[in-house]
């Protein structure tokens, strides 16, 4: 039976590295490239061995999938394609495509420059890798060969994010990547057709979490920063440079508006402009309030937002600071966030996520004090505060999703164990799915069933549809066709016997039987007929066709002819095909019975 | 399979298709040229248009037609709100169309008096550039005319045709003219459409696939493959094979159909789009030279687009970017605002620079910089400050009957030091002019025209290879001005050409013959199939059939086992079919007669085969080729039955 078989190298059972191998149909794809956040060492990366032990990586992978361009998703992308020496077809959205490689040389820098590390991939590097990526639209199907087929769908966990669905023949598997289900104050919600995969991989990131409103969730964050500014603190918000941290913004910059605040609110990157820049150009990938009032005034032009200079946070009084990167595994948001940290009246707001690793997660988990690789101790006195307004689909959200495309199985990814358990059980209750949660190498395997496709031929269909509409309908009996199946040159066409006999260039052999009844039955032989036609009617058990044409009697293909002068006893022929044999011998017998024990009642 | 043609102009066509009991409208095109017979429509007060002497037919007393028509330049004009030709009504039924496939902004204009005026209930598909861009197209078109109102409607000069002068006598069926939708039309029209992104493919009630294609001619412009399980039809409208600043035209997705449709070729196919363009700037500059101002009557979106950074460049080089360019038009800040959003829809030079993230256009910087200046009318807030020549206007609309372009060419056609520049190729110019004749101004034809030449069309049909070819009949034959330019034809010898004009309705030489369907595995399973010759496999099927959608799905048939049973219908019957075929070995069946113990046969030629007499009985068998036929006695069924079962060893059976 065909198979679909997956491995996670990243992502099984865990954040972070986001990287599956998926076999369908004789095709190889990966789906996404992402590195993780945690480690500084090889564990960074997939192990991309598992592919191949030996020889190129390309003629094992057919194509490379990234849902979107964070960098647990895309982020060992350059090292597996010029380092690893993968040379296939890449796909992502055309926003991915131009956010990507920015995020990517940002975090080179981060991790050569600042942490002096040998063996990573080069600037040109990842230049020569985007060369290779092929830009797709959303619902554009894209024909990765002739029989591999992929087509991206709306995501809305960040700009330009996607989720794909990959069909090869019959069988089709949807891949989410990270999606969001609510649309926030820059995005649209997730959205997919029903498409009824044999597979849906989604991801589980807030497996256990039903996540209370937007609004409430904005109105707490108004709050807190309200509060720590009012009394005098900084406040420390890490972010990633694009995603969460403009729609933050926005919300700040409407409620600094709104409330006529003057205290300054930093943006520390250099990306700023250029991130605002992106979201301008990508605006068909926000959600409609902004689509529709752009051309009066572009959300991202931000009038109370400033960019950031190393040496203000050293200024007195408060202030709000966005600082990159998202975690505080390094860079600036980690320099400012040793700054803040050991004084009360500041405060750290970490809105999204954090790997497992990453200083961000120790904050989160409440550590007091933090040690790092130069024996430098932080005490950590600022209030830290967790707002979940990372855009992945909470519980209510993937149920959402598996109700929109209602696939055959489910297979978890990019969530934990524990949580993955908690949903799984959810997933069979509600839907009475099968779901998996395979871990990091371990192959989960799919044997699934689909339809055969063949043709059928036109005057067969016709032919049903006129019969089936003569009939009076009956909702209980089914539709009925019958033909031959033709198997020639890989493809199978059903089609009329004559037809096939035709097509397979072989002459029929009729098989006839021809039995003669004697029946007494005065009068002229046309009138014995319209008799036994009447007594057909009324007597014969089931619906049959019977019909008077040309001086004999059909009951279906059954023929009957009745012959013999006025006054004489009449010879009924009763004439059928063998494949009629069943009604044939029903329509004989008919007769006989009439012949042997009514005569003279005709 | 049928094709309604409803527009009598090829660059601004509509057809219906009928095909699979689906109804498609391919386009929406509004002919505008009707307008030129009608009196400009002057923002401001023009004396000279207001003092235009009636005129009336010789012979003619009707009093109705008093005031309607007026004499300016020698022609006769009609004094009225301007008219356009929508499509041809009569032949559809509009309410039965189930979809209309847009393929760009400048085939959509007559959406509205379909989607408003008639009994539509479809759904209309268009990408979203040819939405946002149409949009606004259509806006600009309703602003331009409502500004300028006009009191009376003339209807009568519709009614004496025949004594009217040339051209307005042979205005094409002037009482099918409508005026001008709403705005409010316009916005509920384009409520209806659904957005669609290029090789999206489109599902149309499980009957056909639909799927447009880039097509290279302008922001979103779209072909349209439409496909059934075995069928190919491509539909071909505005395409261009040249590098402006859209996507490049997709050859690939329309090959091998077995209809193509082609459409939209270039109106001005002696002009060469890249020539006309250095024409342009060489007058630009010297007009600006002579201190001169030059006016180009344009569209809001599109070419202007080129214009202004071909344009911009060539001032720089020519050292005169001090002169300012003015782009007015009610929606000159959508058209400039919108480009930067559609990155996805350029060009691959242009998406690169965004990936930068540059700019894909210079308009932004043009604009930061001052020397290109947008207002939406002549009479805008700081328009009369900024106002300054020379310079270069880039305004609406190119007939000049409506719009601001009025106003510029009433301003300067006294001046020979001005000059106006035609650009779009969708009006004669002269034409254009024919009521402000005689203008000291200079007017320069410039068409630029990106769409397909005959050339380009030609060399496209022949690599798309098409098994039939459909194209307006004004393509077969050249065209009137040039009746010797046998290259100004698409000629195709190889293709079976089938030429189309407004009102005819064509039969498509397209036989479906093969429907798909879908076997469920079960049946595969146990099904038995019989190797009749090397590589065919047969085996009779019956089963229950699911028909959803226009989906077809072959089933297993679970009742199977009652087949034992007395029949109750034919459907009954048909569980037990299976087929003979191949000549019946004649000894080996009268051997296996013998061995059943039916040793009294006697074989006779027949008149086509042989006869076998079972002469202790009343049986006689005949045999030929193709058949068998046993003749028994009622009363003799076991025999029969015997010899039914020797029979069907005999044979080989599927």
């Amino acid at each position: 039976m065909p198979e679909i078989r997956v491995t996670p190298l990243g992502a099984g059972q865990d954040v972070g590295r986001s990287c599956i191998l998926l076999s369908i149909g004789n095709k190889n794809v990966m789906l996404d490239c992402g590195m993780h956040m945690g480690y500084n060492d090889e564990r960074r990366f997939p192990d991309f061995s598992y592919v191949t032990a030996e020889g190129p990586v390309t003629n094992f992978v057919d194509c490379v999938i990234i849902s979107h361009f964070h960098l647990d998703h895309c982020g060992a992308l350059p090292y597996f394609t010029e380092m690893v020496g993968y040379s296939g077809p890449i796909y992502m959205t055309h926003p991915t495509k131009a956010i990507a490689p920015i995020l990517l040389e940002d975090m080179r820098k981060v991790a050569v420059e600042k942490k002096g590390e040998s063996n990573f991939f080069t600037s040109q590097m990842i230049k020569d890798c985007m060369k290779k990526v092929i830009a797709v639209t959303l619902h554009q199907s894209v024909m990765v060969d002739s029989n591999l087929e992929i087509k991206a769908y709306y995501a809305g966990h960040v700009l330009g994010a996607a989720m794909f669905s990959i069909r090869v023949g019959s069988q089709s598997v949807v891949y989410t990547g990270d999606y969001n289900m609510t649309p926030d104050r820059h995005l649209g919600a997730a959205w997919i057709d029903k498409c009824r995969p044999d597979l849906l991989i989604t991801e589980s990131t807030y497996a256990t979490t039903i996540r209370d409103s937007k609004r409430c969730r904005e109105r707490d964050f108004l709050k807190k920063v309200h509060e720590c500014i009012d009394r005098g603190g900084k406040v420390l918000i890490p972010v990633f440079a694009l995603g969460r941290a403009q729609e933050l913004c926005i919300l700040l910059e409407t409620y600094w508006e709104r409330m006529n605040l003057k205290i300054p609110i930093y943006f520390a990157a250099g990306l700023t402009e250029k991130a605002n820049n992106y979201y301008k150009m990508f605006i068909t990938w926000t959600n409609q309030k902004i689509r529709k009032t752009f051309v009066q005034r572009n959300m991202f032009d931000f009038k109370h937002i400033k960019p950031f200079d190393k040496s203000y946070i050293d200024n007195p009084g408060a202030m709000v600071v966005f600082a990159t990167p998202g975690m505080l595994h390094a860079g600036l948001s980690l320099q400012i966030f040793k700054k803040l940290a050991p004084n009360e009246n500041n405060m750290i707001i970490m809105p999204g996520f954090c790997v497992s690793g990453t200083v961000g997660h120790k904050v989160l988990n409440g550590a007091k004090k933090i040690e790092f690789e130069n024996r430098q101790v932080i005490e950590v006195k600022m209030s830290v505060q967790y707002m979940s307004f990372s855009a992945h689909a909470d519980a209510k959200g993937i149920m959402q999703l598996i109700q929109y495309c209602e696939p055959k199985n489910v297979l978890l990814v990019h969530g934990e164990a524990p949580k993955m358990e908690f949903l799984k059980e959810k997933i069979r209750q509600e839907f009475n799915l099968d779901c998996f949660m395979p871990a990091n190498g371990e192959t989960f395997v799919l044997e699934t069933r689909f339809n055969i496709p063949i043709d059928v031929s036109l005057p067969l269909l016709k032919a049903e549809a006129k019969r089936y509409n003569a009939t009076p309908p009956d909702p209980k009996k089914p539709r009925i066709i019958h033909g031959v199946l033709v198997v020639k040159d890989n493809s199978t066409c059903l089609m009329d016997v004559d037809e096939a006999c035709r097509e397979a260039g072989i002459t029929r052999h009729v098989i006839r039987f021809t039995s003669t009844v004697r029946l007494d039955d005065p009068g002229p032989s046309s009138q014995t007929l319209d008799k036994l036609q009447r007594l057909f009617v009324e007597r014969m058990e089931g619906t049959w066709s019977i019909q008077q044409t040309d001086g004999s009697l059909s009951i279906e293909s059954v023929l009957v002819k009745v012959e013999g002068g006025e006054h004489e006893q009449k010879t009924v022929y009763v004439s059928w095909t063998n494949q009629d044999e069943r009604l044939g011998s029903l329509v004989l017998e008919f007769i006989q019975n009439i012949g042997q024990n009514e005569t003279g009642s005709l | 399979m049928k094709l309604y043609c409803l527009s009598s102009h090829p660059n601004k066509p509509c057809y219906v298709l009928k095909f699979k009991e689906i109804t498609l409208m391919l386009d929406c095109g509004l002919s505008a040229h009707t307008v030129l017979n009608f009196l400009p429509l002057p923002l401001v007060h023009s004396p000279r248009l207001n003092s235009l002497a009636n005129w009336m037919p010789r012979d003619c007393s009707d009093a109705q037609l008093e005031g309607e028509l007026k004499e300016c330049c020698g022609r006769i004009f009609v004094d009225s709100a301007p008219e356009f030709c929508p499509p041809l009504a009569k032949i559809v039924d509009y309410s039965e169309i189930d979809v209309i496939l847009i393929s760009n902004y400048m085939s959509m204009l007559a959406l509205p008096f379909i989607t408003e005026r008639t009994g539509f209930k479809g759904i209309v598909y268009a990408t979203e550039p040819t939405l946002q861009i149409g949009r606004f197209f259509l806006e600009e078109l309703v602003q331009y005319i409502e500004l300028t109102p006009k009191a009376s409607l003339a209807s009568h000069w519709k009614e004496v045709l025949h004594v009217l002068p040339p051209p307005l006598c042979d205005s094409l069926k002037p009482r099918s003219w409508q005026q001008l939708y709403s705005l409010t039309d316009v916005h509920s029209s384009l409520a209806r459409i659904q957005i669609v992104g290029y090789d999206e493919k489109l599902d149309v009630y499980g009957a056909l696939q639909v799927m447009p294609v880039s097509s290279g001619y302008c922001l979103g412009s779209s072909n349209w493959v439409i496909s059934s399980d075995h069928e190919k039809i491509s539909y071909v409208s505005g395409s261009s094979t040249l590098t402006t600043h859209p996507r490049p035209m997709d050859q690939q997705a329309l090959k091998n159909s077995n209809v193509l449709i082609m459409t939209g070729l270039t109106q001005t196919p002696t002009a060469n789009p890249d020539a006309m363009l250095g024409d342009l700037c060489m007058t630009v500059v010297s007009t600006l030279r002579n201190n001169g101002s030059v006016l180009i009557p344009c569209y809001p979106s599109g070419v202007v687009y080129d214009l202004f950074e071909c344009l911009s460049g060539h001032l720089d080089s020519t050292a005169l970017s001090h002169i300012p360019m003015f782009f007015i038009s009610p929606v000159a800040d959508t058209s400039l605002g919108l480009i930067y959003i559609f990155a996805e829809w350029l060009s691959q030079a242009k998406q690169n620079k965004v990936y930068l993230p540059e700019e894909p256009f210079p308009h932004a910087y043009l604009v930061k910089t001052g020397r290109l200046k947008h207002f939406k009318h002549i009479y805008a807030d700081g328009f009369s400050s900024d106002f300054r020549q020379p310079c270069v206007v880039f305004c609406g609309h190119p007939s000049l009957r409506f719009g601001d372009s009025v106003h510029f060419i009433e301003l300067w056609s006294s001046n020979p030091q001005h000059t106006v520049i035609f650009t779009e190729p969708d009006f004669p110019y002269l034409e254009a002019l024919a009521p402000f004749q005689p203008i000291a101004m200079k007017a320069v034809h410039c068409p630029i025209d990106t769409s397909l030449n005959f050339t380009q069309a030609n060399k496209l049909i022949r690599d798309l290879k098409p098994n039939n070819l459909v194209l307006p009949e004004s393509y077969t034959q050249p065209p009137t001005a040039y009746p010797n330019r046998l290259d100004l034809v698409v000629q195709q010898p190889d293709h079976n050409v089938i030429p189309v004009k407004r009102g005819e309705v064509i039969m498509l030489p397209l036989r479906r013959k093969l429907k798909k369907a879908e076997l469920n595995p079960e049946v595969a399973e146990v099904l038995i199939t019989n190797e009749v010759k090397p590589g065919i496999l047969l085996a009779s099927f019956t089963g229950p059939m699911n028909v959803k959608n226009n989906k077809y799905e072959m089933n297993l048939d679970d009742e199977a086992e009652k087949s034992k049973q007395r029949p109750n219908c034919i459907e009954d019957v048909w569980k037990d079919y299976c087929y003979e075929f191949g000549s019946l070995d004649i000894d080996q069946f009268i051997q296996r007669l013998a061995m059943d113990g039916i040793k009294n046969a006697k074989l006779e030629p027949g008149p086509s085969g042989y006869i076998i007499h079972l002469q202790d009985e009343d049986v006689l068998i005949t045999v030929d080729e193709r058949s068998t036929h046993i003749y028994c006695g009622a009363s003799d069924q076991q025999l029969r039955l015997r010899l039914r079962n020797i029979l069907l060893q005999c044979l080989s059976k599927f």
